[in-house]
């Protein structure tokens, strides 16, 4: 009888695996990225013709901007967790001998590092086709960083409990949406006076930095106390 | 266990429900912009706050679901969610017919409360299909419970968000529900809540019973091998 207890695997370690892990799959073998990349410059195209306007400014501007990349999102969150049960990658986690919460924070970090390079991508082409000047687009990024945090938290959370399920595809947009609802609110209207014609402006910026600020670490935390539930046999 | 006090419970929401109605209608006065329609906020204003309650209760009964795994915390919870959702519906359709009296409407999407009331309604309704999309009933009860207490996370949260968005300048409509009420008011306010809540806790505890009691004649036939009545429902929890 082997009295001596096995040492668990660190944190750090085992996020660190299981990062490496998805993100060498994801440029491997390219399911979500492009998928995401060309949904959101076609979503601008029809945008363009459904409010029959070439350039955009304000409220309009932030408005197509956080649809679309809501929306981006969603297609990567529906793919978020097949490979885990479809190669039993749940089993293994459940075997190892690591904080499974681990699980969580790796596909979210994984999902942070898909919207950035969606952001990459969908922002500057946004300001090519709709902006007339891209002076908004700096003070952009912390917006977006934020928003990406609250949007990959919530979308692991999310995408957990619905690849266990038969309709999943329907699933995540349906639980997902009406949750991201503050998100979105806060994102929209701290990216609107920067959109603005005239150059940017901070209309209580700071404000809405904090909501965002305030629905990451809300989602965090409840993200953290829920999942070992949901990895249970 | 889940009958007892029930016919207690119902005499006394009857009696507080009436009571409400007599103040609502002989001991409050008017308002002086709104008239007679303002007096559909006794009805409204205590329907949505007894379903905000019922939805944080709902979490606090998941939490304890998670906590013990007693599936009957599970049968309180969705309980709990489904009336809370009746009442939703009603304060929706309250809302309406309010905002179409005094404003000419029937909706309004500048009036922060209504719409985030909307959006709890409308993620709280994504717990049946939820529910239905999870086939092993064990993993359904737990998601279930995983799902109340991130929704029930989420309450304040959006309600802080819409209050936010909108514009400080926007007039605050509902200025009698702010303390602008006189004394009057305020009693019929409580006794209306009061009401309410005594409403909301007898049809739980109805539903949970009758749950129970479904649960028992399902066993027995079980045990006699006798055919089974009806389809039970695929997501409401059994208890047995």
């Amino acid at each position: 009888m082997n009295g001596a207890a096995r040492a668990a695997t660190p944190w750090r370690t085992a996020f660190g695996a299981i990062l490496t892990k998805d993100l060498r799959m994801e440029l491997r073998t390219l399911r979500s990225l492009p998928a995401m990349a060309l949904f959101a410059v076609t979503t601008y195209v029809i945008f363009r013709y459904a409010l029959d306007r070439t350039t955009l400014s304000g409220s309009l501007a932030a408005g197509v901007l956080w649809a679309t990349l809501l929306f981006a999102a969603v297609l990567g969150i529906n793919r978020l967790f097949v490979a885990e049960r479809d190669e039993g990658g749940f089993d293994a986690i459940r075997l190892a001998p690591i904080d499974r919460t681990v699980l969580l924070a790796a596909k979210a970090a994984a999902l942070i590092a898909y919207l950035l390079i969606l952001e990459l991508v969908a922002v500057p082409i946004f300001a090519l086709f709709f902006l007339e000047d891209a002076a908004g687009l700096a003070p952009l990024v912390p917006v977006l960083l934020l928003a990406d945090l609250g949007l990959a938290v919530t979308g692991a959370l999310i995408s957990s409990m619905a690849v266990n399920s038969r309709a999943r595809d329907l699933l995540v947009p349906l639980l997902l949406l009406p949750l991201v609802v503050p998100l979105m609110i806060a994102a929209t209207a701290a990216s609107e006076p920067l959109l603005e014609a005239g150059g940017p402006a901070y209309d209580r910026f700071g404000l809405w930095l904090g909501v965002l600020g305030l629905y990451d670490l809300v989602f965090l935390l409840v993200g953290y106390a829920v999942f070992d539930f949901l990895l249970e046999d | 266990m889940y009958g007892k006090g029930l016919k207690t419970l119902s005499i006394a929401t009857v009696a507080t429900l009436a009571a409400a109605a007599c103040l609502v209608f002989f001991y409050a006065p008017s308002d002086a912009d709104q008239g007679f329609v303002q007096k559909i906020f006794y009805l409204h204003v205590p329907l949505a706050i007894v379903a905000l309650a019922g939805f944080v209760v709902a979490a606090v009964h998941a939490i304890r679901h998670l906590r013990t795994g007693d599936r009957r915390h599970d049968a309180r919870s969705y309980v709990a969610i489904h009336l809370s959702i009746i009442f939703g519906t009603a304060v929706l359709v309250t809302g309406a017919i309010w905002a179409k009296a005094s404003w000419g409407k029937w909706w309004v999407w500048d009036e922060p409360t209504l719409v985030s009331f909307l959006i709890v309604f409308l993620l709280y309704a994504t717990y049946y299909p939820f529910r239905y999309a999870i086939e092993d009933s064990e993993r359904q009860a737990r998601y279930a419970s995983v799902f109340a207490i991130t929704a029930g996370a989420f309450v304040p949260l959006n309600f802080i968000a819409v209050r936010l968005a909108e514009s400080l300048v926007h007039p605050r409509v509902f200025a009698t529900a702010e303390g602008g009420m006189p004394g009057k008011m305020w009693l019929t306010f409580a006794v209306s809540i009061a009401g309410m809540a005594l409403l909301w806790t007898t049809l739980v505890k109805f539903e949970l019973t009758a749950k129970n009691a479904s649960g028992q004649l399902k066993r027995l036939r079980r045990a006699l091998d006798a055919p089974d009545a009806g389809t039970q429902s695929r997501i409401a929890p059994e208890l047995s």
